[in-house]
């Protein structure tokens, strides 16, 4: 084992593997058990044809289906000191994030990327779950607060979508102040005016839900997704009972009046664009739906 | 007293001081007050070094210990005139969470804290000092109350964590902890924050996003308790002692990392063997944090505590 084992070698597997051909050309849906051939997956932007379960999107699907004609920008994002704690438990930290990095081609578990959205300026934080399962430590809270500059710079509106099991554990109370310190990344983007938009998608859970993606102007959840402060397990030991099903899901949230709506991956985007006008006062033009239009057809109103 | 097992050698030693005690009182009139004396600075000497040493696990042990002071002591031993102010105006009032008006060495303040209870009916009515959301909204509340009228807060941190329950899910725990975190960050008023037991994540951070961040020399402060971390990490909760370890979450550790701004010592032995000694070194601590801060104007605070935060972690 050595550092071309562990990083060059998958880097260059990930750069020759052909990405249109996955391993598997079908696959199972997890709600109705039908077989779902990839090609025409990948065209409903990952939801079943056959009972509309949402199943995860990568990130990088994600922002093309977003984002006007699929094209965006990705930003860079400040390096953070990797493995603070020197962390092990039966695997070292340090370990752990190469075998990410390797497997996800990324540094972290967020991607920040900007670029138009129905002919508006948007910026957008993602997770990935993949990336230790999304969860939080100091690299993904400067991504966040890297996100927040970058929208108040371009006089954007930011959209975050996490997908994370919490904060990251290896990284102990540094993680722990990422609540604070996405927080922060959120005051920044309400003090310009800007619009901040939540979409929680499966799982947003602990320390993840109980900062930045709560406080959303606006909050969307996706169908199905997880969405709660505790995890269903530790629930379950505390109060000796099994929960009912849907406990904790998109749509107890929106009937406990913790969500505004729950949107369907196809609606997302023209529900965005539509809320980013209205939040922005852009002026109506009549291409501005999913036919992406030219950056200069929308007229946004300076902010002061 | 509630005894630790690493304390053994020191209550083996102070079990013959009093059998010696008992001794030299009955009518032989050996006299024995050289040896117990002896013994009582032996037994100081053991219970000094113990407690120098202690691991990560140990001082687990004594931020949770039952003995120490709570929430309720700090009230009665440094705020005069303390005014429980109580409810959410939502849903409901929350035990586990108490707060209120009070004076701390003259001035009028918001104090507010985690309370776990003494005995078992306390325990329960305080839910073990677990709050839940209209806890959280409670302490949003009295915030609001202290930037109105331009008031310090004082929070003390004594919590394993925000409870974990249906009801709590249902009404927004996510969402109370997320706005208290807001909340502090939006103080134009001097906010500490003493940990002087547990602090347990999301339900700690939710008001102590503080000016100053101050832990009592054998309290915890975690993203996650040694036992779930262990269970997660390592597959089973026998291998707390070494999430405890390696979590670095105690005051000496979360000081090098600069996440904490001071650490208050404890009496010898622990808070728990002298309630009022460790209650005053914590009002004095806060008193000094209070002063550091009198002259600034309410958007200095504000803006110092949030760059406080955004600079934690870019030295590492």
């Amino acid at each position: 084992m050595n550092w071309i084992t562990n990083i060059v070698r998958p880097k260059i597997r990930a750069l020759v593997k052909s990405k249109d051909v996955p391993d598997n050309m079908w696959q199972k849906c997890p709600e109705c058990d039908a077989m779902l051939f990839h090609r025409d997956l990948d065209k409903n932007m990952n939801v079943c044809y056959h009972c509309d379960y949402h199943l995860k999107l990568d990130v990088d699907s994600r922002m093309k289906t977003l984002f006007d004609k699929g094209k965006y920008t990705t930003a860079e994002l400040p390096k953070t000191a990797n493995d603070p704690l020197k962390f092990k438990d039966r695997k070292k930290y340090s370990d752990r994030l190469k075998e990410h990095r390797a497997k996800t081609g990324r540094d972290d578990a967020i991607v920040v990327a900007h670029g138009p959205m129905g002919g508006q300026t948007v910026v957008v934080a993602a997770f990935d779950f993949k990336f230790q399962g999304g969860s939080m430590g100091s690299a993904v809270g400067d991504g966040i607060l890297t996100a927040a500059r970058i929208a108040v710079q371009q006089n954007a509106p930011l959209l975050v979508i996490p997908a994370s099991g919490g904060a990251r554990m290896q990284e102990g109370a540094l993680s722990l102040m990422q609540m604070p310190r996405t927080t922060i990344a959120v005051e920044q983007v309400k003090e310009a005016g800007l619009p901040y938009v939540v979409l929680l998608t499966d799982p947003t859970t602990g320390g993840v839900s109980a900062s930045f993606a709560m406080l959303g102007d606006i909050q969307m959840a996706e169908p199905g997704a997880q969405i709660g402060f505790a995890g269903r397990r530790v629930i379950e030991e505390t109060i000796r009972e099994q929960l009912p099903d849907g406990f904790q899901t998109a749509e107890y949230l929106q009937d406990h009046g913790m969500v505004d709506m729950v949107v369907h991956r196809k609606d997302l985007r023209d529900t965005l664009i539509r809320i980013f006008g209205m939040l922005m006062k852009t002026e109506i033009k009549k291409t501005a739906k999913s036919e992406a239009p030219a950056k200069d057809d929308i007229v946004v109103e300076e902010k002061k | 007293m509630h005894h630790l097992e690493f304390e053994k050698p020191v209550l083996e030693l102070e079990g013959k001081i009093a059998e010696l005690q008992h001794m030299s009182q009955s009518d032989d009139g050996v006299d024995m007050d050289d040896e117990i004396k002896r013994l009582r600075s032996k037994a100081e000497k053991t219970l000094r070094s113990t407690y120098q040493n202690l691991s990560a696990q140990e001082i687990v042990q004594v931020s949770r210990h039952p003995e120490r002071p709570h929430f309720g002591d700090y009230i009665k031993g440094m705020i005069e005139a303390f005014t429980p102010l109580a409810g959410d105006r939502t849903f409901g009032e929350d035990e586990a969470l108490i707060g209120g008006l009070g004076r701390f060495r003259g001035r009028p303040c918001v104090i507010m804290g985690q309370e776990k209870g003494s005995d078992t009916e306390s325990r329960i009515k305080h839910n073990f000092g677990m709050a839940r959301p209209e806890g959280y909204r409670k302490a949003q509340r009295l915030m609001d109350l202290a930037d109105r009228f331009k008031l310090p807060v004082l929070t003390l941190v004594d919590t394993a964590g925000a409870y974990p329950g249906v009801g709590a899910e249902e009404r927004g725990q996510s969402e109370a902890i997320a706005k208290s975190i807001e909340k502090c960050l939006r103080l134009n008023t001097p906010i500490i924050s003493t940990i002087i037991g547990e602090g347990g994540s999301g339900g700690a951070i939710a008001i102590a996003t503080a000016n100053k961040v101050y832990m009592l020399e054998n309290s915890i402060y975690s993203v996650i308790s040694p036992e779930g971390c262990a269970s997660i990490l390592w597959r089973s909760a026998d291998y707390a002692k070494d999430a405890a370890e390696a979590l670095k979450l105690t005051a000496k550790d979360l000081k090098k990392l600069g996440i904490i701004d001071e650490i208050i010592s404890e009496p010898l032995g622990g808070a728990q063997r002298d309630h009022t000694a460790a209650i005053k070194s914590v009002g004095d601590q806060i008193e000094k944090g209070l002063k550091e801060m009198d002259e600034l104007d309410g958007m200095v605070i504000r803006a110092r505590r949030r760059q406080k935060f955004l600079e934690i972690g870019n030295d590492l």
